[in-house]
């Protein structure tokens, strides 16, 4: 097409539309615009782009992939392997199936310059260049032009065009439960789920085109009344939830069924998960294209293409017109067309061995050759050969297809596990009648077995209210034999074709790769790129299969079929990745962070302050002022219970036994392997109470480790059973390192009730008290810095208040916020290591220069034997403090430590071998010169060696192993210092305001329009009080809620069974005192440990109301919400957009309600995670926070 | 994704857990020589049939629990708590648990 011809037929017409047929699927009463190449066509809603441009007189569609043959309509459908198209910035858009929308540009992929005159069509002249296996020969030698190469393969490719402008769309997930899923809408899948809805269970019943109906929908007036009745049954039918333009994509184990949604308003695709009570498929057939020559050039095209662009989009598929048939839908495709005003020049009756040889032509087809002899001028060749059965989601669940001569297809086979069945095409033939009545027995079966299962998992769940029901006692329902009818085996025909329409891959390519010796299915497979392409197999696995065992001399049957794997169609990327959950966590001081201009680091999943503009500047406060630094990610778990030394002794390799009240000591945890794994303080609070602290990037890992002794070798039920209860609270505190020679004054300016004095209180102990007005602070007296230092450990929600208050009063002090990149050189300088960054996954205890902290004395303690065994032959490798002869360098972390010298100038070991590597280094703005930790082999590691740092520029530097790992104070006396100066009297520091996660500054966005199904109200400040004992004595019977249920006591606070011995109990924001002595006094048990732990601060809380709220949770949440297993009153833990969240169900006035309960720091991004997910239902925010449960 | 059948919490999906390796029992770290030790550490069964398994229902009850498991088919049989005395019983095939799979 040329420019000139643009301009002369700005539009084109409708020249092919025919008159209103009874089962069209076009609103006539309405018409679209779009352009095809740049030129205008009109359409109606309901066509495909293949119908409206069909309908408008177009053929050719693309180029093939390797000869750029033209190529047309072969199937019609979403399977169409040459419809492949651009629209608009969307690449490879089956075309078939896509409806058209107003105003799209659609365009040919694979064509240069255009659809018609397309210079590659030159490779059908050099064929020899792209035979089989060409991806293997000819791009081979020299490598130095596999990039080149490269370039020519793409150019080949179908590829259509991205533009890295594309907005992205919002690519959706949810989870679905259904009892029954039917893969299949069809006559026999709509029968099913009937039977299977009216058995009573829920079903999804899904379906690939954009309506319910199958083959019923391009049938004549007898399917179409059929249609009808079932259409309109299956809408009647509550328990029938319909997904049409959706595929169930693969089935995996456990009946794990993902399913793609297209075409919802504002989203491309939704994937949804399924988990499947029964899965029924019921796909139907899928018509298989003949092999001869000339079988690719537009017109050919198959009878049930024909008839779905006769019967649903009234369009004249041809003039004149031979028919191939060897069955029904080819007879009906003969009448059709007839119908239709096509003149049908020929029947060709495969039945009674008529054949056809070739179709002439190149860009159409011209004339059609048969076998006995005659030449039949033609446009159009209607080929009705046979079917292939998709056994997809068959071979996904265990079946090996079968065979079957005489039906000419393959079978599913034997295999399927009990939650797997099949209804309709693929399970046999017969009436419509006889197929109705199979699936109806499959459904009503389906549903049977999937009620048992249900009854399963809610007799497994204790969420359930009350006992479980009785098991339910239906029979098995008998399912009628289904027959396979006879149909003629035709694959080939006397001339060789197209097998595979995709990759372009003929049936002489077959027999030349038998003859080079790729006679196996999967070695073809892969060799040739036969059923590698868009069309995955569906159209071309038989006529694949068959050609080989021709090329073989074998049986259909003796040469097997290859194996279909997930997915059944491609879906998008979007759609698999979905909406995307990444939680972050954030601390109550992150507004004065963004308020004071901090870059952000993301660690883990926090997001801390990195520094605050310079964090040279930042160094100097600390070893000269005063700094603050928000250090609230770091680990912290509350111990309770009298075995506490017992656990801390058996974790630490140091001794914990005679640890006083009021002192903190460091320690260092080993796992198994004696490898270093965590480290911290931990400190005494009480008799029975401490606080451990860990790294940051620790909490999780070493709590776990802390259940894991304390529920197995430790159990209450073990011969060792200690009593300790541990409960993190890392979020329930905000933690701010005050530190700096100033930063007694200042505390001493907020704090009241503790004598800060260093005789009062000296290095390494801990003390309670009233920080800035906050009652119920902890403060540790440590320094990682090397400075004077305190930690204060503040309830969360007055972490801001404290923050702001260090800020204000120490203006005059010279204070500075600090951030984590002024704190890893402060702890650098001070020589401290960090666990993961200056040990690795093979440093042992002694290698990180643990050695007087290991005590070996101890009877037992994790890691032990390990450690003894490094202790009596050395570590391989030591932790050093390293300084580069020229402290101007510094060089970067991981570099290499190759060669070594003694002081003498004498090399030791080779030259060249790495001997170790720089673990940490920076520019220590205290000393003027670069400071490292390195790792050294044990031999180079004793102070005053001489090792050489390779940099990755290639420079060789000199560096001297330290005296110490510290570089400044390594005796140590800074932190010790007492200036002397007046500590004291506290200040007014105003009336603290609690915060709630949501609204770390008071605040919520106000969203509130009232027009919502979803109401998301900040239930923050409620009191949240964590209470421990054995889930099954006398303190569980006087709280009287189990595991997996919460109900409201006599005094109105609520109380969660949130897991195993473990309850929440959720009051009023006022009663928190009254509420923890209450639950003191409760759980005072003779002979039962129990534990009360406060941790109103340490949660986030809000509460989802309104009748969508379960219909939003299944976008972030995997659990079944459904009425019988998470009824009212439930309480389970689970993942909530990949939080761990406790859900607690709680209606009111009839209403579906959830609370959501998470740690603290998750509680702004799992709010918004919900705002994301209810955004589709409408969702209003309440303005003000709950207060009362 | 398969299912596990948490012995609290009922079937989930397996990501909700971390698996923490075959059931290995801990030796006397007192008598244990360097080669027991190491097995302990190192050595596993890694059978092609049914092992016995931990897991912790991190996402959930946060129970350590105990799986037997068979590692052809994933099929899972009812689990074990931790901490109670309860052998896991392998001969059982009376699978009552959803999802268990079936025998396959
Ligand atoms: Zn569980």
């Amino acid at each position: 097409m040329t420019d000139q011809s643009v301009r002369a037929h700005p539009t084109a017409t409708s020249s092919h539309r025919l008159q209103a047929q009874p089962g069209e699927v076009i609103d006539r009463t309405r018409s679209l615009r779009f352009t095809w190449n740049g030129r205008t066509f009109p359409a109606h809603p309901g066509d495909s782009i293949v119908s409206a441009l069909a309908a408008g007189g177009e053929r050719i569609f693309s180029r093939s992939f390797k000869y750029h043959r033209p190529r047309g309509i072969l199937s019609a459908d979403y399977h169409d392997p040459g419809t492949i198209l651009q629209v608009d910035d969307e690449p490879n858009v089956r075309a078939a199936h896509r409806p058209v929308t107003d105003g799209i540009a659609v365009s040919s992929q694979n064509t240069w310059p255009s659809l018609r005159y397309d210079v590659k069509a030159a490779n059908q002249l050099v064929g020899r260049f792209l035979a089989p296996g060409f991806y293997y020969k000819t791009f081979i030698k020299p490598e130095r032009l596999w990039p080149a190469y490269e370039k020519v393969l793409a150019r080949f490719a179908h590829a259509g065009r991205i533009s890295p402008d594309t907005p992205h769309g919002y690519y959706d997930k949810r989870y679905a439960h259904p009892d029954v899923l039917v893969a299949g809408g069809g006559p026999a899948g709509m029968s099913a789920a009937l039977a299977a809805a009216r058995a009573g269970a829920g079903v999804l019943l899904v379906e690939e085109e954009h309506q319910l109906g199958g083959h019923l929908r391009r049938g004549g007036p007898d399917e179409l009344a059929v249609l009808a009745e079932l259409r309109a049954a299956v809408a009647a039918e509550p328990g029938i939830e319909v997904l049409t333009n959706s595929v169930a994509l693969a089935r995996y184990d456990d009946n794990w069924v993902p399913v793609v949604q297209r075409g919802l308003p504002g989203i491309p695709e939704r994937l949804v998960k399924a988990r499947v009570g029964t899965l029924v498929v019921a796909p139907g057939l899928i018509e298989r294209p003949y092999v001869f020559a000339g079988n690719d050039v537009p017109g050919v095209m198959l009878s049930t293409a024909v008839r779905r662009l006769i019967n649903l989009y009234a369009v004249r598929p041809g003039e004149r017109a031979v028919v191939l048939t060897a069955n029904a839908e080819g007879d009906a495709a003969a009448q059709d067309l007839r119908r239709a005003g096509v003149d049908v020049a020929a029947v060709v009756d495969a039945r009674r061995g008529e054949d056809v040889v070739r179709v002439h032509g190149r860009s159409g087809v011209r004339a059609v050759e048969l076998a006995d002899g005659r030449k039949i001028e033609a446009d159009l060749l209607v080929t009705a050969t046979g079917w292939t059965a998709p056994t997809s989601l068959l071979n996904q669940s265990g079946a090996r297809p079968v065979y079957l001569p005489r039906a000419a297809r393959f079978t599913p086979g034997d295999g399927l596990p009990d939650e797997v069945m099949v209804a309709g095409g693929i399970a046999g033939d017969g009436d419509l009648d006889r197929l109705r009545t199979h699936a109806e027995a499959v459904g009503a079966e389906a549903a049977r077995r999937a009620v048992v299962r249900r009854h399963a998992k809610l007799t497994a769940v204790p969420t359930r209210a009350g006992e479980a029901p009785a098991a339910p006692d239906g029979q098995p329902v008998a399912i009628p034999e289904l027959g396979f009818d006879a149909h003629p085996e035709l694959f080939r025909g006397r001339t060789h074709g197209m097998v595979d329409f995709s990759e372009d891959v003929s049936s002489k390519d077959i027999h030349s790769a038998v003859r080079e010796g790729y006679d196996s299915v999967e070695l073809l497979k892969r060799y040739t790129t036969v059923t590698m392409g868009p069309a995955q197999g569906k159209l071309e696995t038989v006529n694949a299969v068959a050609v080989l065992a021709e090329a073989t001399g074998s049986t259909i049957a003796e040469t097997g079929t290859t194996v279909w794997r997930p997915m059944y169609t491609p879906p998008t990327l979007g759609a698999l990745a979905g909406r995307i959950f990444e939680p972050v966590r954030h601390s109550p001081m992150q507004p004065a962070h963004d308020r004071l201009g901090a870059a952000p680091l993301v660690a883990g999943q926090w997001i801390r302050p990195d520094h605050y503009g310079d964090p040279a500047a930042e160094v100097r406060a600390v070893r000269e002022a005063v700094g603050i630094i928000d250090v609230t990610p770091i680990g912290k778990l509350d111990l309770r219970g009298p075995d506490i030394p017992e656990l801390l002794n058996l974790l630490y390799v140091n001794k914990w036994s005679k640890l006083e009240i009021g002192r903190v000591r460091y320690g260092v945890m080993c796992a198994e392997d004696g490898v270093v794994f965590d480290d911290g303080v931990t400190g005494r609070l009480a008799d029975d109470h401490y606080l451990m602290s860990t790294t940051s990037s620790g909490a999780g890992a070493v709590w776990e480790w802390v259940e894991n002794w304390l529920q197995t070798e430790h159990s209450p039920e073990s011969a060792t059973p200690w009593k300790v209860h541990v409960t993190p609270v890392t979020t329930a505190y905000a933690s701010i390192n005050v530190a700096g020679p100033r930063s007694r004054e200042l505390m001493g300016r907020l704090v009241s009730g503790v004598d800060l004095s260093d005789e009062a209180f000296g290095y390494m102990n801990v003390r309670t008290g009233r920080v800035a007005g906050v009652d119920d602070c902890v403060l540790w007296r440590i320094g990682f810095t090397g400075e004077l230092s305190y930690e204060v450990h503040v309830p969360a929600g007055y972490g801001l208040h404290v923050w702001e208050a260090l800020l204000e009063h120490g203006r005059d002090l010279g204070v500075r916020p600090f951030g984590v990149e002024a704190q890893r050189i402060l702890r650098l300088e001070k020589g401290h290591f960090i666990v993961g960054q200056d040990t690795d996954g093979l440093t042992k205890a002694y290698g990180a220069g643990l050695d007087p902290l290991v005590k070996l004395d101890k009877p037992d303690f994790v890691g032990k034997p390990e450690l003894a065994w490094q202790h009596e032959h050395g570590a391989p490798s030591r932790l050093v403090g390293l300084q580069l002869v020229d402290g101007a360098v510094v060089p970067p972390e991981a570099s290499q430590i190759v060669a070594a010298r003694s002081d003498s100038g004498a090399y030791i070991g080779s030259g060249s071998a790495i001997r170790g590597r720089v673990t940490s280094s920076r520019m220590s703005p205290t000393l003027n010169r670069s400071v490292c930790l390195a790792q050294l082999d044990a031999d180079l590691a004793e102070p005053g060696t001489t090792v050489t740092v390779r940099l990755p520029d290639g420079r060789h530097l000199p560096a001297r192993v330290t005296e110490h790992h510290a570089h400044v104070d390594p005796a140590g006396e800074r932190l010790r210092a007492d200036a002397g100066v007046q500590v004291g009297p506290a200040r007014d520091c105003g009336t603290p305001a609690a915060r709630t996660a949501l609204a770390p500054t008071g605040e919520l966005p106000a969203t509130v329009d009232g027009s919502g199904s979803l109401r998301i109200t900040d239930a923050g400040p409620l009191a949240k009080v964590l209470v421990r004992a054995p889930h099954d004595g006398a303190i569980a019977a006087a709280i009287g809620v189990r595991f997996g249920r919460a109900a409201r006591d006599a005094d109105g606070a609520l109380v969660v069974g949130s897991g195993p011995g473990e309850w929440l109990v959720l009051g009023g924001a006022d009663g928190r005192d009254e509420l923890v002595a209450r639950l003191e006094r409760l759980t005072d048990q003779p002979g039962e440990f129990a534990s009360v732990v406060d941790l109103t601060h340490g949660r986030a809380l809000l509460r989802l109301h309104g009748a969508a709220t379960a219909a939003a949770l299944a976008k972030v949440c995997a659990i079944d919400l459904s009425d019988d297993v998470t009824p009212n009153g439930a309480a389970l833990r689970t993942s909530v957009a990949k939080v761990v969240t406790d859900v607690v169900r709680d209606d009111a006035d009839g209403v579906p309600g959830y609370l959501l309960h998470c740690e603290r720091s998750s509680g702004r991004y799992l709010f918004d995670a919900l705002l994301d997910a209810g955004a589709e239902f409408g969702m209003d925010l309440d303005a003000h926070p709950m207060t009362t449960s | 994704m398969i299912q596990l059948p948490c012995p609290w919490c009922g079937p989930r999906n397996v990501a909700e857990f971390r698996y923490s390796g075959e059931v290995t029992p801990r030796p006397d770290p007192a008598t244990a020589t360097p080669e027991q030790w190491r097995d302990y550490l190192y050595i596993r069964r890694n059978p092609s049939g049914w092992v016995d398994e931990t897991w912790y229902h991190g996402t959930g009850c946060r129970r350590f629990i105990r799986v037997s498991r068979h590692t052809v088919s994933n099929e899972a049989r009812p689990a074990v708590r931790t901490g109670t005395t309860a052998p896991v019983d392998v001969t059982s095939t009376d699978s009552g648990a959803p999802d268990a799979g079936g025998a396959r």
